[in-house]
């Protein structure tokens, strides 16, 4: 069925839209919204990358040389908010504008125009975030927030400058978000194809809906605890100020409220997207869709009441110690669900092993082993040792990394030729596949010895026993970056032309995104499909 | 798989306007955990923090002394950046039984040659220990002003209840003393 080429027709006055910039500013289509979250993305991925980069250089050696410890503490902690919100975080929702729709046979978003308002507050607040780097050129300020990403008080109470841009560009994110997630959540609910019930709607769209509460639920929070900070700072209250009445640990509190889910939104989007890949490269259909759904419900629900194992050293009493470590845990028991679908897709299927697939198999690989150094650093004896080390830097960069961003190169590769109509390059993809996956594993495996040895994090000097490891991490961290090249030139090419790709694309692609033309036209399921029930 | 008519056109007002309210919900919630984790903190002893007001001592259980058994009970203090004094535990550590009133006294001198505002935070550990240890009067209740040079003696009245777990054999009170945020 190819009902996308002729439905132009029923829709007369937006076949026209503006050309050049103003169709940019003003576009409330899907894919263009998809494209430009996506775009953005890739951008600030580099200049997190960027930042990243120079901060390996100064950890090429032990001691001092290439920059103030000052400016070393604000470029972790810029790297860290830019990847997060300004790079993982749209590549997911730009997903979801491209995709979503597609995949439930609506013809656009359920609001487009706050779609648009939603893209378009992310620029602003990325130069927010990053401006204070360029003030201090200028003697404005002493430079960017230096708290790390985590703004912790009574740090960032006293910081300068920096953390005021930090809050307000926090604010400005949050706002984004918080539209994009109302967006999908109507999406979803209100506009699935006649016949598609919730149970039978694609995982990826089940990833998202759950990633949506988490955000609508949790990112309030961090807002208000921001800017309590904000008026600590410059109004004279004491929510964190212990003198004051207040208490320092408090901000830990809503902090991570916010923050451990946010490691499920950021990979929920990733984790729906898998099956599919797995499927399509396995020719069989999703193994336990059903058990999936519900797995993604209940790691949503206990993500939310974990987050203390952030701060088990930050002095709670035993019995709070003991309610987040097994809670902790538990949250391994629907990951081990989801492992076992992903296993028991791929189980005596015929396997290819195009780009897509060899992510989607080193993402499961790879965040098998977050998943289990994240149990070493749940334990609540064990933490006392490995807290604020490099162990936990180690963990996090599997899970975000591994997790996020290379299940985010798998939904790339997936679905670009659809997106563009045309093949990228299958060499290249394979060569940009494994040059990240090892020069990944040169980066991170060492960082996990360096913590058991007991390196700290978030120092810009260390002692001479580390020199080695660190040095091993440097190149590493030199080859992940510049092989992220490879796949930015595979894009852009694939963007420009190429082999034509086929409706299907794949082989074993089910589902209704796959029944549009590649690339779909501008309006697509105009007319709805409907679902029949087998 | 097939084509249906036109869509009707779905009215989203609804459900966008119970997603905001769910939002406006947690951002207060944020904002409700503060009273919260306070109160939290000091019904159950959370964080070692002590209740912030006196108790009368009408309010104390009938004065049980429980003269068969002992505990060690240590004081510390430290100066937190910015307060330029010196501060120290008269009775660095004493023996109480629990139920038994007791007052001790810390030495506090202002250094400087300025008056200056300080206010102490107190801290127990065991965490747990924290809601048996009663002040009936404290230097801590209120911000404390110190002239030039001059020197006082802070007093602390208190009781520890005769409740507190049989496992507590040992409990230290911390004192944190900060400048006063808005001297009043």
């Amino acid at each position: 069925m190819n009902t996308a080429t002729h439905t132009l027709d029923h829709h007369d006055g937006h076949g026209q839209h503006p050309t050049g910039l103003l169709r940019w500013l003003t576009t409330t289509n899907h894919k263009d919204i998809g494209t430009m979250y996506l775009t953005f993305s890739l951008l600030m991925f580099f200049v997190g990358g960027a930042m990243i980069l120079a901060v390996r250089a100064e950890l090429f050696q032990p001691g001092l040389q290439l920059m103030k410890p000052e400016f070393f503490n604000q470029l972790i902690g810029v790297h860290a908010l830019v990847m997060i919100f300004a790079a993982l975080m749209p590549a997911a929702t730009g997903f979801a504008n491209w995709m979503i729709p597609l995949m439930i046979g609506a013809p656009d978003m359920a609001l487009p125009r706050l779609n648009n308002w939603g893209f378009w507050l992310l620029p602003p607040a990325a130069m927010l975030l990053t401006m204070p780097f360029v003030l201090a050129l200028f003697g404005i300020g002493d430079g960017a927030v230096a708290t790390g990403w985590t703004l912790y008080a009574p740090l960032s109470v006293q910081g300068g400058i920096g953390v005021d841009f930090a809050i307000f560009s926090i604010h400005i994110l949050g706002i984004s978000s918080i539209m994009g997630s109302i967006n999908i959540i109507a999406t979803i609910l209100n506009m699935r194809a006649p016949g598609m019930t919730l149970m039978k709607m694609p995982l990826f769209c089940w990833g998202w809906l759950v990633t949506a509460v988490l955000l609508i639920i949790t990112l309030p929070v961090l807002a208000g605890g921001v800017t309590m900070l904000l008026t600590d700072r410059h109004f004279d209250t004491h929510f964190f100020n212990a003198a004051g009445g207040g208490d320092p640990i408090l901000f830990q509190h809503l902090f991570w409220f916010f923050g451990h889910p946010e490691v499920y939104i950021l990979l929920l989007p990733v984790w729906g997207l898998m099956p599919h890949v797995l499927s399509t490269f396995t020719r069989k259909p999703i193994y336990g869709h059903t058990a999936q759904v519900w797995s993604f419900i209940a790691i949503g629900v206990l993500g939310l009441i974990v987050w203390a194992h952030h701060f088990l050293t930050a002095g709670l009493p035993v019995p709070a110690l003991l309610y987040f470590m097994y809670s902790t845990m538990s949250i391994s028991l629907p990951l081990a669900v989801l492992f076992f679908c992903w296993i028991a897709t791929m189980w005596r299927g015929a396997m290819s092993f195009e780009t897509p697939m060899l992510f989607a198999v080193g993402f499961i690989v790879l965040f098998g082993i977050a998943g289990l150094t994240g149990l070493v650093l749940a334990d609540v004896a064990a933490d006392a040792q490995y807290h604020h080390s490099y162990f936990v830097v180690a963990h996090f960069h599997y899970a975000l990394f591994a997790g996020g961003i290379m299940g985010v190169m798998t939904g790339v590769y997936y679905w670009l030729p659809k997106w563009t109509g045309h093949m990228y390059s299958e060499k290249l993809g394979k060569l940009h596949f494994w040059l990240t996956v090892i020069s990944f594993n040169f980066t991170f495996m060492p960082q996990f010895f360096l913590g058991l040895a007991g390196m700290p994090r978030r120092i810009p000097d260390y002692a001479l026993q580390f020199a080695e490891f660190n040095a091993i991490s440097t190149v590493g961290a030199f080859a992940l970056g510049l092989s992220q090249l490879i796949f930015a030139y595979n894009v852009w090419r694939c963007v420009k032309g190429g082999e034509k790709a086929s409706d299907k694309v794949w082989e074993g692609t089910s589902g209704l995104e796959w029944e549009l033309s590649s690339p779909p036209p501008h309006h697509s399921w105009d007319i709805q499909p409907v679902i029949k029930t087998p | 798989m097939s084509e249906a008519t036109l869509p009707p056109p779905r009215r989203h007002g609804r459900l966008v306007v119970r997603l905001l309210l769910l939002a406006a919900v947690f951002f207060a919630f944020g904002f409700a955990l503060v009273p919260l984790y306070d109160t939290l903190c000091a019904a159950v002893g959370f964080n070692g923090k002590t209740l912030k007001d006196a108790i009368d001592a009408k309010d104390l259980p009938p004065a049980a002394v429980n003269y068969n058994r002992k505990l060690g009970v240590q004081f510390t203090s430290t100066l937190m950046p910015g307060l330029p004094w010196e501060i120290r535990p008269l009775e660095p550590s004493i023996e109480i039984h629990p139920g038994e009133l007791r007052t001790t006294r810390f030495l506090v001198r202002n250094l400087s040659d300025k008056t200056i505002v300080g206010q102490a935070v107190p801290s127990v550990s065991p965490t747990v220990a924290a809601r048996h240890f009663r002040k009936l009067d404290c230097f801590c209740f209120k911000q404390q002003t110190l002239a030039p040079g001059e020197s006082r003696e802070m007093a602390l009245t208190f009781i520890i209840d005769g409740d507190i777990g049989d496992e507590i054999s040992e409990l230290t009170l911390a004192y944190a003393f900060f400048p006063a945020p808005n001297p009043s």
